[in-house]
């Protein structure tokens, strides 16, 4: 059986993991490459590593770090942040990473994700939503680290990024994103029944119920984590094996 | 010395971390005649079944292939092209070294397509597998896959299929995961095959 997968991500911030609150009061959790190889061997599925500060700071992405992870890390792994044209994500493939996503270059210029898809396969691209709840009831996508409001609603520019050839979406709720006050499952579950493609959730796990909730209610084919893993509050064998006590198929 | 066979069908890189942590030495070709001479050979791929077929044969590799007698492992689109022939491919034959069709899974309830991610794998009757147990977790990425057929080694379940995860005939290998992703396990794999 298709096991969930859990996915702890990484932010980095010049080579160094770093976590905050909505994005905001970064804290040093650790390197890198470090942290990616102990959540391999404690049985993380997959792992994000975002490079936080390009799109604020027009920074280009991380191919050297990328390069390292690659070399040290046997499991699948997604890199992301700045990520702004075929090129950016050509490097990024050479330099060993299985994923990249997209997230405000995509809102910009949507055929960005089509012509990567083209190239390097629909696999390879994971389309990032950080969504906010607004005041009429909808989920509305924010651009540069949540900074920025767009245009796009939530359900159909998943959607639409679904059509031009993403093969996930990773939905960020800005709005739960670090509280770890739990995942908005009926917005999750909403979302997975409306695409072909799977639904990673993002931001917001305080615990495993919280997890367990959004793979089940939520109906997410994966959980992204990244505080209740770098405070050291549960390992990710901790995780995995609560998850399975409650009947979730986890790989062990 | 361990061939890989380069035929632009997606990024080696993985492969060869892979290879590197296990202190493997191998080099990546297309010559035939160095595919030979190795020790055992690797054909990975990750893309279009029909163009992976046409790239083999551009380079003059299919003949090259079917007569290797070392060991030789064929990887996700690399097991693909080795089986009798491919839904993505119509009216093209493939390697035909499995006697295996190669279809694409048809969208189950729940069941998203390309079939991604962990699985368990069952059934496993190769030394391909020594130490493993039934139930080992592979990563997987893929929208086709190969039927059952008698060169299956290996079995897995998704949307409705049951499918070959790995198939063997004579000295080649294939599996539909990817070792070189799939931690701990896949890595004991592919020793395994070095081992052989």
């Amino acid at each position: 059986m298709l096991a969930k997968r859990i996915i702890p991500c990484l932010d980095v911030k010049n080579g160094r993991v770093v976590k905050g609150i909505n994005f905001l009061d970064l804290k040093d959790v650790g390197d890198a490459v470090d942290l990616g190889r102990r959540y391999a061997l404690e049985g993380a599925d997959e792992l994000v590593y975002l490079d936080i500060s390009a799109t604020l700071e027009g920074r280009k992405t991380f191919a050297e770090l990328v390069s390292r992870v690659a070399e040290a890390v046997n499991i699948p792994f997604t890199v992301g942040g700045g990520i702004r044209s075929l090129d950016d994500a050509s490097r990024l493939l050479d330099a060993g990473a299985d994923k990249i996503t997209l997230n405000s270059a995509a809102i910009a210029r949507p055929e960005l994700i089509g012509d990567i898809a083209a190239k390097y396969g629909r696999q390879f691209v994971v389309v990032a939503i950080d969504a906010k709840s607004c005041p009429d009831g909808r989920w509305h996508a924010t651009t540069h680290g949540g900074s920025r409001p767009s245009d796009k609603e939530l359900f159909s520019w998943a959607r639409e990024a679904e059509d031009r050839g993403a093969g996930e979406i990773l939905f960020t709720s800005m709005d739960h994103d670090g509280t770890r006050s739990g995942y908005p499952c009926d917005v999750y579950a909403a979302l997975s029944d409306s695409l072909g493609i799977p639904v990673i959730a993002s931001g917001g796990a305080g615990s495993v119920a919280d997890i367990a909730a959004v793979l089940i209610e939520g109906k997410a084919d994966a959980a992204l984590a990244a505080s209740i893993f770098h405070y050291g509050q549960y390992t990710v064998a901790e995780v995995k094996r609560q998850l399975a006590e409650a009947g979730i198929p986890v790989r062990i | 010395m361990i061939a890989i066979i380069d035929y632009d069908m997606g990024n080696l890189r993985s492969l060869e971390n892979a290879l590197d942590r296990l202190g493997a030495v191998y080099t990546v070709t297309a010559n035939p005649e160095t595919i030979r001479r190795s020790d055992q050979v690797i054909l990975p791929g990750v893309g279009h079944a029909g163009l992976a077929m046409d790239n083999l044969v551009e380079r003059g590799l299919p003949d090259v292939i079917r007569s290797l007698r070392q060991p030789v492992l064929g990887i996700c689109v690399g097991m693909q092209v080795l089986c009798r022939d491919s839904e993505e491919a119509p009216g093209k034959p493939c390697l035909g070294v499995f006697d295996a069709h190669v279809r694409r899974f048809s969208p189950a309830p729940g069941c998203k397509v390309p079939h991604m991610g962990w699985n368990d794998i069952r059934n496993l009757e190769s030394k391909l597998f020594k130490d493993l147990p039934s139930g080992s977790y592979l990563y997987f990425v893929h929208s086709y896959y190969a039927g059952l057929c008698p060169d299956t080694i290996a079995t897995c379940k998704y949307a409705g299929a049951m499918f070959s995860a790995a198939l063997r005939y004579e000295n080649f290998y294939g599996t539909q995961f990817h070792p070189e992703k799939s931690g701990s396990v896949g890595e004991k794999i592919l020793q395994n095959f070095l081992a052989l």
